[in-house]
């Protein structure tokens, strides 16, 4: 089965730090992928390249066959994308902001009203559906970002922390909508929480100073470490091998 | 194009869920008819046309129009929305064509919101119908060129104050680098540019149409003048998309 995400060599430079250098990694239909690594390590920019908002200095990626920068519109037909920190506009409510991207993916009719409502209920927004985003807690607002990147049921989800500012419960239910759609999607997602890796992903990458420094299952990845604990392991390939 | 349409009726919506909407019209409205009735001597000329009228309005457009391209580009970039529109499936030329096609629009009503000027003439005298529906078109083609430039500097700068200050700027020079003033300056001292300064300048053939002349030249001329700015425009978001 070939992969829907390929990555070959990916190198983003801003000046003469190297944001990312020469990343590689392929991900395959039913696959999470937890994407850790330190603030400032080249998670988001590699997200940012994958999503073609930013284009890499080298190297390629590939969404369902796409490249991501020469043939960038159909790429991200297929790429649901919640960008760090789930931008949205403000002065829109919940609902009309759905329905705009519903209909920039090309939905019309009652199809595009069918999208809006199945987001809208997977991510448990009913109550807020009709309120201004900005008038929503942040909770809300990553996952109006969330909702967003689903609507469109695309074969690969690039999520950008995707749980972040969410209470427990809310987390829960976010990992528990990955877990569901998890089989026919490739999913990535980048985390701080090493518990959400043992939690949802299937496979681990740990990225430190734009560089892959392991590529593994969770439960390899905490085998690394004689503590057998995530954020031990974390720690060790973060700081101790950088170093 | 499709795209392109469901952006542009998107950022309309947004000028009318903020004040901006009402604040511009209201200015816009009362600036020029102070202008036209005090200024213009739109009474003791004594005439049934609207010549004060357009006299006056590339002045206030001047001012007004880069407010209303100021936010465009550069409050996507403050929020980073521009994360989400670019990542969406859409070519940059789609956004571009989008935002500015609102603007126009707007800009369109507020200048028709000016037709009790219109009511005026006709109802004191017998104007030249055909002259003002000409007028209208110049300012019109006037305001779209304004805003072609303000797109596109806002497309360069993440600050509001320096896009709206450096729009102005430059619809001032391609209004005045006509005017007998700087012509007859550049002739006397560099005569090379007299020419060429004369042939940019928007205020001729705006003032053309407002005598009611519609020359296939001036239409090309604008025409040009918008595809220019809105290709630069296209041009400054595809290799800036994340600074």
């Amino acid at each position: 089965m070939t992969a829907l995400i390929e990555i070959e060599g990916l190198t983003k430079r801003f000046g003469a730090h190297v944001a990312v250098g020469d990343v590689s990694f392929n991900v395959r239909r039913g696959e999470v992928l937890g994407f850790l690594g330190p603030n400032g390590a080249g998670k988001s920019t590699t997200m940012r390249m994958l999503a073609g908002f930013i284009t890499p200095d080298s190297g390629r990626a590939r969404i369902c066959g796409h490249d991501v920068t020469t043939d960038g519109v159909r790429a991200r037909h297929n790429l649901g994308y919640l960008p760090e920190g789930a931008p949205t506009y403000p002065d829109m409510t919940v609902h009309s902001f759905l329905t705009f991207t519903a209909r920039i993916r090309g939905f019309s009719g009652g199809e595009r009203a069918d999208r809006v409502a199945q987001a809208i209920h997977a991510t448990t927004l009913g109550e807020v559906r009709q309120m201004p985003i900005e008038t929503l807690s942040k909770g809300f607002k990553r996952r109006v970002g969330l909702a967003q990147s689903l609507l469109h049921d695309p074969d690969v989800l690039v999520l950008d922390e995707p749980t972040d500012g969410l209470d427990p419960n809310q987390k829960h239910e976010v990992r528990r909508l990955i877990q569901t759609m998890a089989a026919d999607k490739a999913i990535i997602i980048s985390t701080h929480i090493l518990e959400e890796v043992e939690a949802v992903c299937t496979r681990a990458i740990v990225i430190a100073h734009g560089r892959i420094v392991a590529d593994c299952t969770p439960a390899e990845l905490a085998a690394m470490h004689p503590s057998g604990r995530l954020d031990d392991v974390f720690r060790h390939l973060t700081l101790v091998q950088a170093a | 194009m499709r795209a392109a349409l469901v952006i542009a009726r998107r950022e309309l919506a947004g000028y009318f869920a903020t004040p901006v909407a009402v604040v511009f019209i209201v200015i816009f409205l009362a600036l020029q008819g102070a202008l036209t009735f005090n200024l213009g001597n739109f009474f003791t000329r004594n005439q049934a046309d609207l010549q004060p009228f357009f006299t006056f309005l590339p002045w206030v457009l001047l001012l007004l129009v880069p407010a209303l391209t100021m936010r465009m580009w550069a409050e996507e970039r403050r929020s980073g929305t521009i994360e989400l529109l670019l990542t969406l499936p859409i070519a940059a030329w789609q956004a571009v064509l989008g935002k500015f096609l609102a603007a126009w629009a707007f800009s369109a009503i507020a200048i028709a919101l000016t037709f009790p000027f219109v009511v005026t003439v006709n109802y004191l005298g017998q104007p030249d119908n055909g002259a003002i529906a000409s007028g209208y078109l110049g300012a019109m083609l006037l305001a779209g060129a304004f805003l072609s430039i303000g797109a596109a500097v806002s497309a360069a700068t993440k600050n509001q104050v320096i896009a709206f200050v450096l729009a102005v700027a430059l619809c001032f020079l391609v209004v005045v680098s006509g005017t007998p003033l700087v012509t007859e300056f550049l002739s006397r001292n560099a005569p090379d540019i007299a020419e060429l300064a004369r042939r940019v300048s928007v205020a001729d053939r705006y003032q053309s149409f407002a005598r009611g002349v519609v020359e296939a030249r001036d239409l090309v001329y604008f025409a040009s003048f918008m595809i220019f700015f809105l290709f630069l425009n296209t041009v400054v978001i595809d290799h800036t998309r994340a600074d």
